[in-house]
């Protein structure tokens, strides 16, 4: 397995979680080999998260292009944060831990989280910001009805990027019964890997689709960029294929790769939001989700590399893109693909997807407050 | 034989003046905070003093600086502590290098493990969850002494001495003879410093110091002088 992208990736953490992370590299490289691994994870995703997701195409809001979308938003759970949460709790069976931790920032990973948690019975601890505690209410009360801890985090920005250092303090106190379920793919190696692993089931099955009806490839795939494992997981299904143009869609004001320099947040090294001195900024979204000055390694690689190019999406775009699918095709996004779906129009592309990763419920008062 | 005392301040505007007290009360070394905005490995008390340091300015630049003047006000060892963020930043092998000509004699980056960069020459932590390679490794790569970390956590006190430290101290004895062992990491009070010290070479106080640094230089002194009685013989 890959440590390092380039020269992005590695890990940059106090040495108590080392023996924990070469566990879980162990862990998870005999569970790749183990085909009952796959045979429960393919079970769980048809007869609990309801893989395979559709792909909807989307005429009325782009007229001009064929547009399909990958309904994430149709998983249970309403994200694609569940592929990861279930892999990962299959996982942390497998190491004998039954306590987990987790970071959440719309909340979207949090719920995963406690849904498996209840689903397997492991006893499970969020740590949310305050400020997204103000600003996903109903996520906060959904993971209070599946049986999780929330632990408000009340200093710095009180946001994902606080959230996920509490979660990773936490793991350092209680590594030998704990497992770090991560929500993105970031953080120290293994994880980055496990996570784009576990959510390329969207890459596969959007592939598959998109022949099926198109009877051929798309000429972009797009998707929204917070920490990045809905967008890892769809361009998976497509970095090989020459022909697909790749854009990751961030937060403007959030724009690790867009803005950012390399720099080391949360156990890797990646492109963030930093100043000179390696200081990590303060980003601003109007989607929790993107609100993340850091951002997967394998994102990184890729803008580098050149095969993948990122852009961005202020917050009134996102807006306007939301409120125009919910009106033009009745589906309600969350903010965080609104960001994707903002950048459609001016693709120079005919045949395109957009992973639309998560509904928007838990987005509705945020919206509203901006005049509906 | 006595026990070395190593106590940590946060970089700022008052450090050298602290550091002298703290050598007057006892000191042996001095380690010297380098401010992240996000450190892992720190509980509440370091992490409240970066952010304040921060907001003061006390960016790589100024803490070479605080370094430097601490130096001209003090004999002891002085270690920058911080973390991979800012030597990334600034330059590994430059950071190093200022860093040595400010006055340090060593290196601590708590979050860059043994085994990676094993060129920076840098003090390297151990903990309760090392296996026996990586206590080996890190007793080959450490610089002059390793610093055995007592608990599986964060910096920060705790009412207590973690009974961690007893096994780790045999192991880390055992798979790096003959290099000194200093404890740190939730050591707060006089008690828990001579606990510590009989099982090892000596002890790291951080985050209580931080705590008695507020009071200003007296009140560190008298702090660190009960540290140090401790640790003498009787």
């Amino acid at each position: 397995m890959a440590e390092t992208y380039g020269t992005y990736g590695g890990r940059y953490v106090p040495e108590t979680l080392v023996p924990a992370l070469d566990e879980l590299t162990a862990a998870w490289e005999d569970a790749l080999e183990d085909t009952s691994f796959q045979a429960e994870l393919d079970e769980l995703a048809t007869s609990y998260a309801g893989r395979p997701t559709p792909l909807t195409r989307a005429a009325r809001f782009a007229p001009d292009k064929r547009l399909y979308l990958k309904r994430e938003d149709l998983l249970h759970t309403g994200a694609h944060k569940l592929n990861n949460a279930l892999g990962q709790a299959v996982l942390a069976r497998r190491l004998g831990k039954q306590r987990i931790v987790a970071e959440t920032g719309a909340g979207q990973h949090g719920v995963a989280t406690a849904t498996v948690c209840a689903r397997f019975g492991l006893e499970c601890v969020v740590y949310m910001g305050a400020e997204d505690m103000r600003r996903q209410r109903p996520n906060v009360e959904r993971m209070g009805l599946l049986g999780a801890e929330v632990r408000q985090v009340e200093f710095g920005t009180k946001t994902l990027k606080e959230a996920t250092s509490e979660a990773i303090r936490d793991w350092i106190t209680n590594v030998e019964t704990t497992h770090y379920l991560i929500g993105s793919c970031v953080g120290p190696a293994p994880y980055p890997a496990i996570v784009r692993e576990l959510q390329a089931v969207i890459g596969r099955e959007t592939r598959a689709q998109i022949l099926a009806a198109e009877a051929r490839l798309p000429d972009s795939v797009v998707a929204c960029v917070g920490g990045g494992s809905n967008a890892i997981g769809m361009f998976a299904g497509f970095l090989d294929d020459d022909g697909v143009e790749i854009v990751g869609v961030e937060a403007a004001g959030a724009a690790s790769l867009g803005t950012g320099r390399a720099g080391v947040l949360h156990g890797s090294r990646s492109s963030v939001l930093a100043d000179g001195d390696g200081q990590i900024a303060d980003a601003h979204s109007i989607s929790a989700g993107l609100d993340y000055p850091g951002v997967g390694p394998e994102h990184a690689y890729l803008r580098d590399s050149g095969r993948a190019r990122y852009v961005g999406t202020t917050d009134d775009e996102a807006l306007e893109a939301f409120r125009r699918l919910t009106r033009t095709e009745g589906i309600i996004p969350a903010l965080e693909p609104a960001h994707a779906l903002a950048r459609v129009d001016e693709l120079d592309a005919e045949l395109v997807v957009v992973c639309l990763s998560g509904r928007g419920d838990k987005d509705l008062a945020e919206v509203l407050a901006r005049g509906g | 034989m006595s026990k070395t005392l190593v106590i940590y301040l946060m970089s700022g505007r008052r450090t050298p003046e602290l550091a002298h007290a703290a050598v007057e009360g006892g000191a042996d070394v001095i380690e010297l905070g380098f401010p992240f905005s996000d450190p892992l490995a720190d509980g509440p008390v370091i992490r409240r003093a970066a952010e304040r340091a921060l907001a003061e300015g006390m960016r790589t630049q100024a803490c070479l600086e605080c370094l430097a003047a601490t130096r001209e006000r003090v004999d002891v060892p002085l270690i920058p502590m911080t973390y991979a963020a800012l030597l990334e930043a600034y330059g590994w092998d430059r950071f190093a290098e200022d860093a040595r000509s400010a006055g340090a004699e060593s290196l601590i980056v708590a979050d860059l493990p043994a085994g990676d960069r094993p060129e920076l020459r840098r003090i390297q932590l151990v903990a309760p969850t090392s296996t026996e390679e990586r206590l080996r490794l890190a007793g080959e790569q450490t610089d002059g002494w390793l610093y055995l970390v007592t608990v599986t956590g964060t910096t920060g006190a705790r009412s207590g001495l973690s009974n961690a430290l007893g096994g780790l101290a045999e192991r880390a004895r055992a798979a790096a003879p003959g290099v000194p062992l200093y404890a740190g990491f939730g050591i707060s009070s006089a008690d828990d410093a001579r606990a510590a010290a009989e099982l090892t070479d000596g002890v790291v106080v951080g985050s209580r110091a931080l705590e008695e640094a507020e009071g200003g230089p007296t009140a560190l002194r008298t702090f660190v002088r009960s540290l140090r009685e401790s640790l003498e013989p009787d």
